[in-house]
């Protein structure tokens, strides 16, 4: 105990102050030590060669996330530009459709628009006389026509009126497009009823034909005709779309 | 006495100042700290023993931490720093060890 005690018995020599001195450095150092120990953690203790695998493993790390964000980003983009794009392409695809199927005569098309029903007792009213009216109506806008008769086996048939409709003389009636019809006739005629009846009364028209030829025409104005006959849509032979 | 109580103000000093350690010097202040721990214990021990030297201890003291930190220098350059920085740590602490075990002795007797 004697030489404990003489260990830290005060004095002052040259050598005392500099065993203070380091003896305090040592203290500062190892507080200074485990505090940075305590606050900064693994990396400022980590030697140069495991900061430098540290390191690695992030930037690889950092490599495989940045190119899983790459992939998934691209998938995203597709998706979302893809499916719009084909959904909004589906859309205008179905809806041309229509719109040509219309004019084709391939689906039904309903709307405002005109009967003209005509009469023909003498069997006068010829198919030059029924082509003057399609194009009278045609000229008012008709959008979908579809001309009725009494077929040879008797019963009402119906016909779709289109671009390439053929209307010929026959020895009871007319001939559309190869199925034969006789008076009375109907056109149901899809367009502006104010415009189609008018065209149908203009003077020296079609009424007045038709009363020419000892028969009468009846143009009935409505706001929902429907034009129901469908034509097949036969593929054109040589025409290719471009 | 004044040895203890510089030692304290040290400690007190470290932890209110609360500098940062110069990165050149961080892997190098550890194993000096150690060392100079070692020559600590053993200043102890050879007081104990009656054959304490302050000139000794002095030498010893920035011996032990200059030739801890060149040793682990060393290492750096040679790409085996950590595994020497290990050996030191371990030898030094053996030692440390022993002196606290005489110093043990000299204090309880056992």
């Amino acid at each position: 105990m004697s030489s404990l005690s003489r260990l830290l018995r005060p004095r002052a020599r040259r050598v005392d102050v500099l065993v203070a001195a380091l003896l305090a450095l040592l203290g500062f150092a190892l507080a200074v030590q485990v505090r940075s120990t305590q606050s900064d953690g693994l990396l400022t203790s980590a030697r140069q060669e495991d900061l430098v695998q540290i390191l690695d493993e992030l930037n690889n790390r950092s490599d495989r996330l940045r190119q899983e964000v790459a992939s998934l980003s691209a998938t995203k983009q597709r998706l979302t530009t893809g499916s719009g794009a084909s959904t909004a392409a589906l859309a205008e695809a179905r809806r041309r459709t229509q719109l040509l199927g219309v004019l084709a005569g391939t689906v039904a098309a309903t709307g405002p628009g005109v009967l003209v029903r005509i009469t023909d007792p003498k069997t006068q009213v010829s198919a030059s006389v029924l082509l003057d009216a399609l194009e009278e109506l045609r000229n008012a806008g008709a959008e979908a026509v579809q001309l009725e008769g009494t077929a040879s086996d008797g019963r009402v048939t119906a016909v779709r009126v289109v671009a390439q409709t053929a209307l010929v003389d026959d020895r009871a009636g007319i001939v559309v497009d190869g199925v034969s019809l006789a008076a009375p006739y109907r056109f149901t005629v899809v367009g502006d009823p104010s415009t189609l009846a008018g065209a149908m009364a203009i003077p020296g028209g079609v009424e007045d034909a038709v009363r020419q030829q000892g028969g009468a025409a009846e143009v009935i104005r409505s706001q929902r005709v429907r034009v129901g006959a469908l034509r097949p849509l036969t593929p054109p032979r040589y025409a290719r779309p471009e | 006495m004044i040895p203890a109580v510089a030692l304290v103000m040290g400690v007190v000093l470290g932890l209110v100042l609360h500098p940062t350690v110069p990165a050149g010097l961080q892997p190098y202040l550890p194993i000096a700290v150690v060392a100079a721990l070692d020559a600590v214990f053993g200043a102890i021990r050879a007081q104990l023993d009656g054959i304490f030297d302050d000139r000794v201890f002095v030498v010893s003291f920035v011996s032990n931490v200059l030739v801890a930190a060149l040793v682990v220098f060393l290492g750096d350059q040679l790409g085996v720093g950590g595994q020497l920085s290990t050996g030191v740590v371990v030898v030094l602490g053996i030692r440390i060890f022993t002196n606290t075990a005489a110093i043990r002795r000299h204090l309880f007797h056992a």
